[in-house]
């Protein structure tokens, strides 16, 4: 048996790095568990010529698809949308946008403003240091001054508009509608020791010249060397209990598939919103025979996603195709709730610049733009470079029967259950879908362009896991309470985006990483009473 | 078939037919078609774990065509091409991108595109900063998010 740990963090994603880091500088042994390993940018798709394939095979958003060693199987088939991720040193923020907005303050007051699902234990203002040092650790770009949102200050200048974005600047000026430039983690200059962005392009699935912020090369470098341990290749199987209910460790398989057993003081979970609620569930013990922190019944329940309602053309002039990021504006033109609408609560838009090649040829043949035989060519002349593609980042609300449990019979390679996902898109979030998809048609028209496609929702656009672990102050209506401690073991926290009580409308990786500090902070402040 | 070879000559014939009928040899746009030899080669040597989708497609055209693919006229080779296509389904959708992305990173085609033919990294591409003054409306609008 191990030496027991002060702080034992399981994953090493988004959260799990920022928590880490955080928690360094109370100089507590401190030993992160991640089931992936370091990456090696040298590998990554991008600097190779078969950057584009690789999408669809070792670079596949989705683990089931991908098939890593260190992925473990989801049974999705019951969900329109499919769980995408990555498992590795940087998680999901591995393989993202780096598409970077902040919740609104609306959003964690929804009960109180809209009459619908339940409002945060926490606001906008409490989180706002968070968001700032999470900015600065993790390298955001953007411009200041953007009427949509509270003000900040990107550390870096935003991305070039380019080609692409001009053209929707163009064309939301027209209809009078609110664009910005987005708020990335792409340096745009060189910072903390990562190269400006060269415009590889192909940025989502990692990035070769490390513009791109990912925990690997931001927040887990500082951790290490403020001394945090970092074991890879770790899948931890279950978190153990004692008898007074507290957590006392963790079983995992080590590198060698040999089973280990790590004491600890505290458990920090960072798993995402499916891993925690797997792991969680997979926890069971004569104590807690539900699952471990799930008194409430809500441990897995409450899977938010945000569909995507993805609507792209093609205009006459040429676009920044895949030779830039694809992060370039957002518009929160419909992001507030308009009681004129037959909807609560909205969506932003997230422009994106355009694809590649091959990307263009396999969809535009999926949906009927590219012919077979003669005629092939000139149409894809027509395509190639020319494609704008929006999409509305739609509200998801937390629904009890949207959820992740075990499957009986899926397991990943070391044998432990995996999760399935049993999912519906909600009626307000499909009239909101409707919405976004028309008024993007509204943009792409105004931009001249033609050949309009819909994708909706983006079936494997289940990128934003939220809400199977939501953090509140009634134990009965919670899992966690108002700073991410279980309401059931008060040794055991949560950091995740589980916690979101609601989705919003944004990409989520901020306020998951402002969260996670967020926690780490008060964890920090209550060390003498922790576990009161 | 082996791991080198992990299609057999008929099976081989037949994708090479295919993809000259779904993307044929354009003297007007100067490329080859997408059964030229090498585009072939590439295909074959990369189709790692999408060859059993394919030999499926391959089986299922071999059906559709009453024998090889590859010895029909141009004529039944079209029809029986799009009843493929009209089929749709994971195995055809497998073998219809094994053609376009190995069709799609040849030298000669990305060179007709206006492309160069190498990786993203590490020259990476120019980006225009684009015309700023474009924000000035969205500058002056007040505030809009709502307080709670």
């Amino acid at each position: 048996m191990s030496d027991p740990v002060d702080v034992l963090i399981i994953g090493a994603g988004a959260s799990g790095a920022a928590v880490a880091w955080s928690l360094a500088e109370t100089k507590m042994h401190i030993l992160c568990l991640e089931q992936g390993g370091w990456m090696n940018p040298a590998q990554y798709p991008s600097t190779g010529r078969d950057w584009e394939a690789r999408f669809w095979g070792d670079y596949s958003p989705s683990p089931n698809i991908r098939g890593r060693r260190e992925d473990y199987p989801i049974n999705d088939d019951n969900s329109p949308i499919k769980v995408v991720n990555f498992n590795a040193v940087g998680g999901s923020t591995i393989f993202y946008t780096a598409h970077f907005p902040r919740l609104h303050p609306s959003d964690f007051r929804v009960k109180s403003l809209d009459g619908v699902a339940d409002d945060w234990p926490v606001d906008y203002d409490t989180l706002a240091p968070f968001f700032a040092e999470n900015d600065r650790m993790m390298g955001v770009s953007g411009l200041a001054g953007d009427p949509s949102v509270p003000e900040r200050n990107p550390p870096m200048p935003p991305l070039p508009m380019g080609r692409s974005g001009a053209i929707f600047a163009k064309a939301m000026n027209r209809l009078g509608w609110h664009w910005w430039p987005s708020d990335t983690t792409v340096a745009t200059v060189d910072y903390e020791g990562r190269a400006k962005c060269i415009n590889l392009g192909h940025c989502t699935p990692a990035c070769a010249q490390g513009a791109k912020a990912s925990t690997d090369i931001t927040y887990w470098p500082v951790a290490q060397r403020a001394g945090v341990e970092l074991k890879t290749h770790c899948r931890v199987r279950e978190i153990t209990t004692n008898e007074e209910g507290m957590a006392s460790g963790v079983i995992y398989y080590d590198e060698d598939g040999n089973e280990q057993f790590q004491a600890a003081h505290v458990v920090v979970l960072a798993c995402n919103g499916v891993g925690t609620p797997r792991l969680l569930l997979n926890s069971v013990s004569g104590k807690f025979p539900n699952g471990l922190a799930n008194s409430s019944g809500l441990v897995g329940r409450n899977l938010m996603f945000h569909p995507y309602a993805q609507v792209y053309g093609y205009v006459a002039d040429e676009t920044d195709g895949n030779r830039a990021p694809p992060t370039c504006l957002w518009s929160k033109e419909f992001y507030e709730t308009d009681k004129s609408r037959d909807f609560v609560r909205g969506y932003s838009f997230q422009f994106g610049r355009g694809v590649g090649p091959v990307m263009e040829a396999v969809t535009s043949e999926q949906k009927g733009l590219l012919p077979w035989g003669a005629g092939h060519h000139a149409a894809f002349r027509r395509l190639n470079g020319h494609r704008l593609t929006l999409s509305a980042i739609c509200e998801d609300l937390p629904e009890a029967h949207n959820r992740v449990t075990l499957d009986p019979e899926l397991k990943d390679c070391h044998g432990i259950p995996s999760p399935r996902i049993d999912y519906t898109i909600g009626e307000n979030t499909a009239r909101m879908m409707e919405h976004g998809i028309a008024r993007a048609k509204d943009v792409l028209a105004e931009a001249g362009a033609a050949d309009i496609c819909v994708n909706s929702p983006i079936v494997y656009g289940g990128w934003h896991l939220l809400g199977t672990a939501r953090m509140g102050a009634d134990p009965q209506r919670s899992v966690v309470n108002e700073w991410g401690r279980s309401h059931d073991v008060k040794n055991l926290f949560i950091v995740d985006g589980s916690l979101f009580v609601t989705s919003g409308g944004v990409n989520p990786t901020s306020t998951i990483q402002a969260l996670a500090l967020y926690v780490a902070d008060q964890i920090k402040q209550r060390l003498a009473n922790l576990f009161d | 078939m082996s791991d080198d070879n992990p299609l057999t000559p008929t099976q081989a014939a037949d994708l090479s037919a295919l993809a000259g009928f779904i993307i044929p040899v354009s003297d007007e746009f100067d490329v080859p078609g997408a059964d030229d030899p090498r585009i072939q080669a590439d295909m074959v040597a990369t189709l790692g774990r999408d060859a059993p989708l394919v030999r499926e497609a391959l089986a299922q055209l071999a059906r559709l065509a009453g024998g090889p693919f590859a010895s029909l006229d141009a004529a039944r080779r079209e029809a029986v091409a799009m009843e493929l296509r009209a089929a749709a389904g994971p195995a055809v959708a497998a073998l219809t991108r094994v053609v376009l992305q190995c069709y799609y990173r040849d030298d000669r085609v990305v060179r007709s595109l206006g492309l160069e033919p190498r990786p993203p990294y590490p020259k990476g591409h120019e980006l225009p900063d684009g015309d700023w003054s474009l924000l000035d409306p969205v500058r002056a609008r007040p505030p809009f998010w709502r307080r709670a």
